[in-house]
């Protein structure tokens, strides 16, 4: 167990120093001159140098590189050149709206999945296995954005139940108001993870069905849904370790389009304001964080799975 | 690949309506978007008096908020996102054919230096990089090709590496190179050809996500530009507009989950007809 964890964690090292280079290259690549957006019209060409200087800019890349990432390792990410906020600041306000509607939406499809997959395959070929297939297929292939439109029309603009964006109402602070914003957000992204959990479970469900002690379970008198429960469901829980672990890698960037739909205030919709500005040390604060966070995802998923199941470790 | 493989797809697609469904639909959309042309109505053109009017005869779409024929801008707009879609699952497939072989035939450094490339592009979220990439290039057609398909080849560069590393071990590969063959001979007579099934299934599914990033890429608004339509750009005209007229919503979203679902089942279809073995439990 210590040498495969000693031998991921090596391996992520220089992952993280590449991903970090190639943030820093594509925003130096980036069109535009980042000191202009601190240019008022009565300054002089001085003044454009001092900022320039004061900024590092005027260094060269590899140095601006190496004084960008000690920054960023004591977690300063530069500032805003639009509103001129600290970067780390801005994501970590907005990480508690991003991290909350994920964490309900990966509860909701996961507390869906585990009996929707178990029930498709103890059952395969049959009207339930072919009604949670067809469910799983539109998930993966809907467009999340159409998904949320329609929803938005249905129950905010025909049946007034639902807010439609922000996440509170103005001069309202209950948790029952954040509740009733993040109801809609929270369906469309968890319909998109339960699409993928199901197809998961269910074929690990068929698999395990086949498995011997399965059929000893029967023998001893066992009905279905007793080695269902007691027995499959343990070995099916396994993937989903490492499905939650790659979610992770989804936390910013899989919620960008929904966020965007309803204007939930969190990272995603961060970074699509900042895209749209050109602020280019938020995208790149925002690139490296949600790179982080799906690098480390992916760690926590080997390792997790490692200890659920050491007849893996002993492959390595 | 033999006849055998492609026999096993088709009794596997006539075994599911589903298959069929998807391949009907596939045409009849493909069929439609190069026929764009034959309608009455310029997909561009303006009306201040038909506008926003409701699915009729003369309309059978409606029309949107500029008077323009929601139809003909839908057959239109699946003309492009068909044509990015296509265009980058050759260009993506490609790339990952070319990575995915030199990586698994040659192994050594050439193998470490590629695989550290993939393992790095696909640690960016790439939905991330898809809109930075949208902001710095003018969004074109091409550009949206060329970006769509820089993030999409990793996948396939993948299975292409493991496939190519056991089929270089094949006894017939073996005795190709014992009996002098080069290189690139072999590579082509003997890996490509084996290869094939693989790359068709991950080709089938990477049109469905390119479909799938253009569409949200349009519909943020970073797509393909105004006045053009497509299928996304045609949902984010639309959601302004879902008070005083939600059937415009309708029509493009439906298209764009169809053309997407159809690719998904065949490349499931397809996976099991090549690899019946392995999948079918």
């Amino acid at each position: 167990m210590r040498q495969l964890l000693i031998r991921r964690l090596l391996q992520t090292i220089p992952l993280l120093i590449f991903v970090s280079i190639v943030c820093f290259a594509m925003i130096k690549l980036a069109p535009g001159d980042p000191v202009l957006s601190f240019v008022t019209p009565n300054m002089h060409a001085e003044d454009i140098e001092r900022i320039r200087h004061n900024l590092g800019l005027d260094k060269p890349a590899y140095i601006q590189y190496f004084l960008w990432i000690k920054e960023a390792v004591t977690g300063n990410l530069g500032y805003s050149l639009v509103n001129h906020q600290p970067v780390t600041e801005q994501i970590l306000d907005r990480l508690p709206a991003t991290a909350g509607l994920m964490g309900a939406a990966l509860a909701l499809a996961v507390l869906l999945a585990i009996p929707l997959g178990l029930l498709a395959g103890a059952n395969r070929g049959r009207w339930i296995d072919k009604l949670v297939n067809l469910v799983a297929y539109v998930g993966i292939s809907v467009p999340l954005f159409w998904l949320a439109i329609l929803l938005i029309y249905y129950f905010s603009i025909h049946l007034h139940w639902l807010p439609s964006m922000g996440m509170r109402t103005i001069g309202v602070n209950s948790a029952f108001d954040v509740l009733k914003h993040g109801i809609m957000p929270c369906v469309v992204l968890a319909f998109s993870f339960l699409a993928v959990y199901v197809r998961y479970i269910r074929s690990s469900t068929i698999g395990q069905l086949r498995e011997d002690y399965v059929q000893i379970q029967y023998a001893y008198g066992s009905t279905k849904r007793i080695v269902l429960m007691r027995h499959v469901l343990k070995h099916v829980l396994l993937p989903i370790i490492t499905l939650l672990g790659m979610s992770m890698g989804e936390l910013v960037a899989g919620a960008i389009v929904t966020e965007t739909v309803f204007s939930w205030p969190g990272i995603g919709s961060l970074g699509m304001t900042a895209v749209r500005g050109m602020d280019y040390p938020v995208i790149m604060g925002i690139t490296l964080f949600s790179s982080i966070m799906l690098i480390l995802g992916n760690l926590a998923a080997d390792l997790l799975y490692g200890v659920a199941d050491p007849r893996i470790n002993s492959k390595r | 690949m033999n006849r055998s493989k492609w026999r096993s797809v088709a009794e596997e697609l006539r075994s599911s309506a589903f298959g069929i469904a998807g391949i009907v639909i596939l045409i009849l959309f493909t069929v439609a978007a190069a026929l764009a042309f034959l309608s009455p109505h310029d997909p561009n053109a303006l009306n201040a008096i038909e506008r926003l009017k409701p699915p009729s005869g003369a309309h059978w779409f409606g029309t949107d908020d500029y008077g323009r024929d929601y139809f003909t801008r839908a057959l239109y707009g699946g003309r492009v996102s068909l044509t990015v879609g296509f265009a980058s699952m050759i260009l993506a497939t490609g790339i990952g054919v070319v990575v995915g072989v030199a990586s698994g035939y040659f192994g050594g450094w050439i193998d470490n230096l590629l695989m550290r490339l993939v393992e790095v592009v696909m640690s960016i979220p790439s939905f991330l990089i898809l809109l930075l990439l949208s902001v710095f290039l003018k969004p074109s057609v091409g550009n949206l090709i060329i970006i769509i398909s820089l993030l999409m080849w990793m996948n396939i560069a993948r299975i292409v590496r493991a496939e190519t590393m056991s089929l270089k071990e094949r006894e017939y590969v073996l005795y190709a190179r014992a009996s002098g063959q080069g290189t690139f001979g072999i590579v082509r007579r003997h890996i490509l050809p084996n290869l094939m099934p693989v790359v068709i299934v991950g080709a089938t599914n990477n049109i469905a996500s390119a479909i799938m990033m253009e569409s949200s890429l349009s519909f943020l608004g970073f797509g393909v530009q105004a006045p053009n339509a497509t299928w996304g750009s045609m949902l984010n005209n639309a959601q302004g507009l879902i008070a005083q007229a939600p059937y415009l919503a309708v029509f493009p979203g439906l298209f764009i989950l169809l053309t997407v679902l159809s690719f998904n089942v065949l490349g499931d279809i397809l996976r099991v007809g090549f690899e019946p073995k392995l999948v079918k439990r």
